[in-house]
């Protein structure tokens, strides 16, 4: 078939479809994700919804108030932004090693200890230093113990041969287990007494709000980095490298390309990512490091990236409309009686079948332009 | 209290040894599931949900019918669903099977969190034990040997499934599957088969670990129950190198691990003690970094199995 369309013969078609064949064919192929992912979409929803008459409520009162809860007003939106933040970071925690070929689960651990680690790095300095000098001294901070932490993972991956997936999982509770030690011991407030914390940020070094919103500068700051990320893969050589040991190790070997630094250094870059996180939740929403950092912002970026495909610039729109699904929560729990859980099994299902739905891809004719018959290029086209 | 019965500084292994047993059970049920799974060559990372969704069917059942076993055989029902959904989908092309893992982990997780609201409040009937120390005065010895049922039967069931992947067919047929799906379709064998039902039996024993959880120790249903038993999981079992025996043992040691940071708390010491919680995450890290190699695969790995390669 592939031979029929390559083959120059005279066609039967107009100047204007010929001239018009490349933009179809870009078209189809810029079409596929979208149309595989809304369709996922979808029939996750109709599942869930089944999900929901069974125990007996009405799926169309429940996604009313998840639109409601999500976006229905300024005050929510706002809230849903807030929420996403955290998640724009957590998910290119996952989404970059992902363009390696590598499966990181961790990025909970380089957030708790990127906000232990700010948190550190600002005691000495309050009070003594401008705001302006401490707060990004804290970002650094917060970065580095990440992406230490993630880097670790991708070091012995490519030096040792551990799988990384597992070793980030491991790390993830060393780090819960060394935050608890701190925030418990050497770094903990006295004044802190039923929830321990590190000694509170004084209310003017706390990162503030985008102005004219009620939404800390995390979210300006966590869509850069998606922004950044996607230019870091798509638009340099560094990004292209990376692709190219994603698809095939040994090829990138064979060419020469230095694949143990590509991996250390994406995986250290994806958890400064996810350190930046925890330093955001610290300098922005805490004040303080304590185990409220541990809030699964980490494991929730999985589901972000996944969902995303592992595109920067797809992490957006995605980690918007899952900090909605989520501020809907409290609001299906009191008007419906649901209980809280109700985004989750959402969350869980929608995952589950947009991953099996990998496997349609390229199965369909109409998304790959190598499988059209010229004669029926004038007129099916969608 | 150390007067009282003067077992001292004894009390501190004592405690490691009843914590080791306590703390091992939910380990050895699903590190022996997940061993069963990954032999077949594929990898379950959902078996925390699993686990999580096993404790509060057992818990639910147990307070409704007021029997515990029932609760236990109803949650390997569910645990079994769980493997099938989970295998019945990694067989399609193109998907990963890691990512389904973390996928089930979370629905199953929300689901257990969604059907168990109502049952946080009510009291289940607990799964009994075995008091050993019957022959010894000292409640201390007397506690400490008080073994759990399930206990007992997770340690006959490795050495049977270890005698069992040596010298029986079915575990013939399911070393062939994990080393080569080739090889095994040669021999006739459908490799999707043998690993969806090697998945659902790995998920029906993950569900009992969760049944323990809830059902004997701590023996309440609540959403903070499991603390990452099911996750633990793929971690020790490439710790015991796929050996059901090597999993007992390797269960007990992180139970004994787990243990060790309350034992010498309750000793008077407590410098540090947070630290001891990531004991057995970072001798698990330590023997991966000291095992592993990045020009070879595993000693004792399938050959067919994704994490490993």
């Amino acid at each position: 078939m592939t031979i029929e369309v390559n083959t120059p013969t005279l066609s039967p078609l107009s100047a204007d479809a010929r001239s018009l064949r490349p933009l179809l064919e870009w078209l189809a192929r810029r079409a596929e994700p979208v149309a595989i992912s809304l369709g996922a979409i979808l029939a996750g929803l109709a599942l869930f919804s089944i999900f929901i008459v069974v125990v007996g409520k009405s799926p169309v009162d429940l996604f009313k108030l998840m639109y409601t809860g999500g976006f229905g007003s300024w005050f929510s939106i706002q809230n849903s932004l807030s929420r996403a933040a955290p998640l724009l970071l957590t998910a290119l925690c996952v989404a970059l090693p992902a363009r390696l070929g590598l499966v990181i689960i961790g990025g909970e651990g380089a957030v708790v200890l990127g906000g232990v680690a700010a948190a550190a790095a600002a005691l000495p300095l309050v009070g003594s230093v401008s705001p302006i000098i401490v707060l990004p001294v804290m970002a650094i901070a917060g970065m580095i113990m990440g992406g230490l932490w993630i880097g670790l993972s991708g070091f012995l991956r490519h030096y040792r041969g551990v799988n990384e997936t597992i070793a980030s999982l491991l790390l993830a509770y060393i780090a819960i287990a060394l935050m608890n030690h701190f925030i418990e011991g050497p770094l903990r407030d006295p004044a802190s007494l039923n929830k321990p914390s590190t000694a509170p940020l004084p209310s003017d070094y706390m990162l503030g709000n985008i102005p004219g919103m009620d939404v800390n500068w995390g979210l300006a700051i966590g869509v850069v980095a998606c922004i950044v990320s996607w230019i870091l893969i798509e638009a340099t050589s560094f990004g292209f490298a990376a692709r190219i040991a994603g698809g095939n190790v040994r090829a990138a070997q064979i060419q020469g390309l230095p694949v143990g630094r590509l991996i250390v250094g994406f995986t250290a870059l994806a958890g400064s990512f996810a350190g930046l996180a925890g330093m955001i939740e610290v300098a922005a929403v805490q004040g303080s490091a304590n185990a409220s950092l541990a809030a699964g912002y980490g494991y929730t970026g999985i589901l972000v990236a996944f969902l995303a495909r592992h595109n920067p610039l797809a992490i957006i729109p995605v980690a918007i409309l899952l900090g909605g699904i989520d501020a809907s929560g409290g609001l299906i729990q009191r008007r419906m009686g649901l209980p809280d859980a109700t985004v989750l099994v959402l969350q869980g299902t929608l995952f589950v079948v947009i991953l099996l739905c990998e496997t349609f891809y390229g199965r369909f004719k109409i998304f790959n332009p190598d499988l059209w018959k010229r004669p029926a290029l004038s007129g099916r086209t969608a | 209290m150390m007067e009282e019965t003067g077992i001292g500084i004894w009390g501190v292994p004592l405690a490691i040894f009843a914590g080791a047993i306590r703390v091992s059970t939910p380990f050895i049920f699903v590190s022996l599931g997940e061993s069963i799974t990954e032999r077949s060559g594929r990898i379950n990372l959902g078996l925390e949900g699993t686990l999580v969704f096993g404790a509060m069917t057992a818990y639910a059942i147990a307070v409704m019918s007021n029997s515990p076993w029932l609760g236990v055989l109803a949650a390997m029902a569910t645990g079994a669903v769980f493997g099938l959904i989970h295998g019945w989908i990694c067989k399609f092309p193109k998907v990963n099977d890691i990512a389904i893992g973390i996928a089930m982990m979370q629905f199953g997780l929300g689901l257990a969190f969604f059907l168990g609201k109502p049952f946080i409040q009510p009291v289940a009937p607990h799964l009994p034990s075995i008091p050993l120390g019957g022959w010894s005065d000292l409640p201390q010895i007397q506690s400490a040997l008080n073994i759990n049922v399930l206990f007992i039967i997770g340690a006959l069931l490795s050495v049977a499934l270890w005698w069992a992947f040596k010298n029986t067919r079915v575990g013939l047929i399911l070393r062939v599957v994990g080393d080569s799906s080739d090889a095994a379709r040669a021999m006739g064998l459908n490799p999707d088969s043998v690993r969806l039902l090697a998945t659902a039996v790995g998920g029906s024993l993950a569900a009992v670990g969760g049944a323990y959880l809830s059902l004997f120790y701590p023996g309440s249903w609540n959403e903070g129950i499991s603390s990452g038993q099911g996750l633990m999981a793929v971690a020790l079992v490439i710790f015991a190198r796929w050996n059901p025996i090597g999993c007992f043992l390797a269960a007990l040691l992180f139970g004994g691990a787990g243990a060790l940071g309350p034992a010498l708390q309750s000793v008077g010491v407590t410098q540090g003690y947070y630290l001891f919680y990531a004991a057995p995450y970072v001798l698990t890290l330590v023997i991966l970094v000291a095992t592993s190699s990045p020009t070879r695969s595993l000693a004792g790995a399938p050959g067919a199995l994704s994490i490993t390669k």
